[in-house]
């Protein structure tokens, strides 16, 4: 990649001191090589695949990026402010049991369970945050930790409560029509079907966005990534700031949890496990740094497309799904070298 | 350069409460003595330098006073008054500010970010509350600007600049948010010449606009080219107490790296 040489710094305040050209400058912002990434990718199947160009498969490649890009919106702020969260994938699982296996003993109104499972869902986010603060272990430990019980917790429990590894049909209960609207519905616009999560991912993204680049909090979650005792030292809350992180990942779990409930109506209990990796990796793809403090909700939702175009460009073309991994290796391999370098770039001395 | 803020006001010292002072204050982590019986006094428009060897315990006197520990005996006065302060927040708030060795600055967030980082200015009600990003921008410019620093890129992430750069804008940021009582620890440690030259005039330069300075350093050449005050400590007490018109450089220097120490250290051998 060649391009004309940008024009010269002027008078630089300390010679050591550069001013970076527009193009630099646009080099270095966290989403720009997925963004170019996603458009190779998206050419590559256009080309390859000739169904992965109907508007059909538009509609399902947007789908699936949905489901994962809600839950990576909260793992990318998360891991913006310099924490990991292992427990993610089943989290949603034990979010949707909790509701559907509530709602089925009591037999009340799913709305109940919905919420009892909100509950449920910010409590284990916060567990693992309060955890993390108060022992200074790792979040990758405690939440590594986490992961097990939760995938322990919903085995258990689904067979003990039902005496099988799914949760009952809850389709016929009280106030489960007005969930599926809400959770599980899709629409018709200009010919193509849209689930209503791809409009709530879209949202959620948006919010991120703004919340990352124009509020306190936002400041303070790049803060708290990027150097915590920094941040402490100025009067950032940073045990505040990174609990309320992981409640975030609680709270989209606990909104991916309703929709897998309401799109299929029983829930298998063993699902979720090696779908953290997935949110880690189109958060990492999306230019967030592992080691926190670098990162946008944006990039995140760009990784999240390249997972859903690779997931079903690969069908589309009628290969083999197990290339789906591959691909997904090789992207976040070339993402995280890019990061390395921007990260090189940025606190270069 | 930087000169002095002329119209503020000049307040001579000596007269009036010191704006912070420690009677013997002790500080015990376990069974080890950091700090015992020091007793120290920063009043306005003046430099108290802190001086001594590592592990003397300059930063347990900072982190007292900057609120980031507690004191274990003796009293810690602002204004007269007698405070505990339990969190850099706290202390914060009765206007001591500290400049840490590491300078308290996040290096991948923009310089305008990590000047207004953790006292944001916000506006609108809390749905929206949102950050005032220009304002800020423009206010983050000026206030270096008014320091001698131009820099090219508000937005560039402070990682990028040099140390001297650095350390200016983590001073600016602590005068600007209303700091009565600078502390700087060590602030010169990692410069070369010039830098230090830099840093130093800005030193003496908050010390005339009426703020009282707090200054730990290693250094006495550094020490002696703005302090008012000499505090030295060693291993945990303090050895030497004066004002600069009782000291020349070479009995600082001598103070600080001298026969009593060397008598110690080789007594400490023997054993």
């Amino acid at each position: 990649m060649t391009q004309a040489p940008a024009k010269t710094p002027t008078a630089p305040a300390d010679e050591r001191v550069q001013r970076a050209s527009t193009l630099q400058r646009m080099l270095s912002r966290p989403e720009l090589g997925s963004l170019v990434g996603a458009i190779a990718i998206y050419i590559f199947f256009f080309l390859a695949a000739d169904s992965f160009r109907s508007t059909a498969a538009l509609s399902t490649i947007l789908y699936v990026t949905s489901t994962i890009g809600i839950m990576a919106v909260g793992v990318a702020l998360l891991m913006i402010g310099g924490e990991f969260d292992l427990s993610a994938g089943v989290a949603v699982t034990t979010s949707a049991l909790t509701a559907s296996l509530f709602a089925f003993q009591f037999s009340a109104n799913v709305w109940v369970g919905i919420l009892v499972a909100l509950a449920m869902s910010l409590a284990i986010g916060f567990l693992n945050g309060w955890l993390v603060m108060k022992t200074g272990i790792p979040s990758f430990l405690i939440t590594l930790g986490s992961f097990l019980m939760l995938q322990g917790l919903n085995l258990a429990v689904t067979k003990l409560l039902t005496g099988q590894v799914a949760s009952s049909n809850i389709s016929d209960m009280d106030g489960f029509a007005l969930a599926q609207a809400v959770f599980a519905s899709e629409f018709t616009a200009a010919g193509i079907t849209i689930r209503v999560t791809v409009i709530y991912w879209l949202l959620f993204v948006a919010l991120a966005t703004w919340m990352l680049l124009r509020t306190k909090v936002g400041n303070w979650i790049y803060a708290v990534g990027g150097d915590a005792e920094s941040a402490r030292a100025v009067g950032v809350p940073v045990g505040a700031t990174k609990i309320g992180l992981f409640m975030g990942v609680g709270f989209m779990a606990w909104f991916s949890g309703m929709h897998l409930l309401f799109r299929f109506n029983t829930v298998q209990s063993g699902e979720g496990v090696g779908n953290e990796f997935i949110f880690i990796i189109a958060a990492v793809i999306g230019g967030c740094l592992l080691t926190g403090g670098y990162g946008t909700a944006v990039g995140a939702a760009i990784g999240a497309l390249i997972y859903g175009m690779t997931n079903q460009g690969i069908v589309y073309a009628g290969w083999n799904p197990d290339w789906v991994k591959f691909f997904l290796g090789v992207m976040l391999l070339l993402a995280t070298v890019t990061n390395l370098w921007v990260r090189n770039r940025a606190s270069r001395r | 350069m930087a000169t002095q803020t002329t119209d503020a006001p000049r307040d001579d010292s000596g007269t009036g409460v010191p704006l912070v002072q420690l009677k013997d204050v002790g500080k015990y982590y376990g069974r080890i003595t950091a700090l015992e019986g020091v007793s120290l006094k920063v009043e306005q428009g003046e430099v108290t330098c802190v001086l001594g060897d590592n592990g003397a315990g300059k930063s347990t006197l900072i982190k007292i006073i900057s609120g980031r520990h507690q004191h274990d005996e003796g009293e810690l006065l602002v204004d007269g008054k007698e405070v505990r302060l339990s969190s850099p927040r706290a202390s914060l708030e009765h206007g001591i500010a500290t400049v840490y060795q590491d300078l308290a600055v996040v290096p991948l967030m923009p310089v305008w970010r990590n000047f207004f980082l953790g006292s944001e200015q916000t506006e609108g009600i809390w749905p929206i509350r949102r950050l005032k990003v220009s304002q800020m921008r423009e206010t983050a410019k000026g206030e270096l600007h008014k320091m001698g620093i131009d820099l090219p890129d508000i937005d560039a992430p402070i990682g990028s600049l040099s140390g001297g750069q650095r350390q200016c804008v983590a001073i600016a940021r602590a005068v600007y948010f209303g700091a009565r009582v600078l502390i700087l620890d060590e602030p010169t440690a990692s410069l070369g010449v010039k830098q230090s030259g830099v840093v130093l005039r800005y030193v003496a330069a908050a010390a005339k606009s009426g703020l009282g300075v707090v200054f730990i350093t290693h250094n006495p050449h550094h020490a002696h080219m703005v302090g008012d005050h000499y505090v030295l400590l060693n291993r945990g007490r303090m050895t030497l107490d004066c004002k600069d018109e009782d000291i020349t450089l070479d009995q600082l220097t001598s103070q600080m790296a001298g026969g009593d120490e060397l008598e110690t250290l080789s007594h400490e051998l023997k054993r």
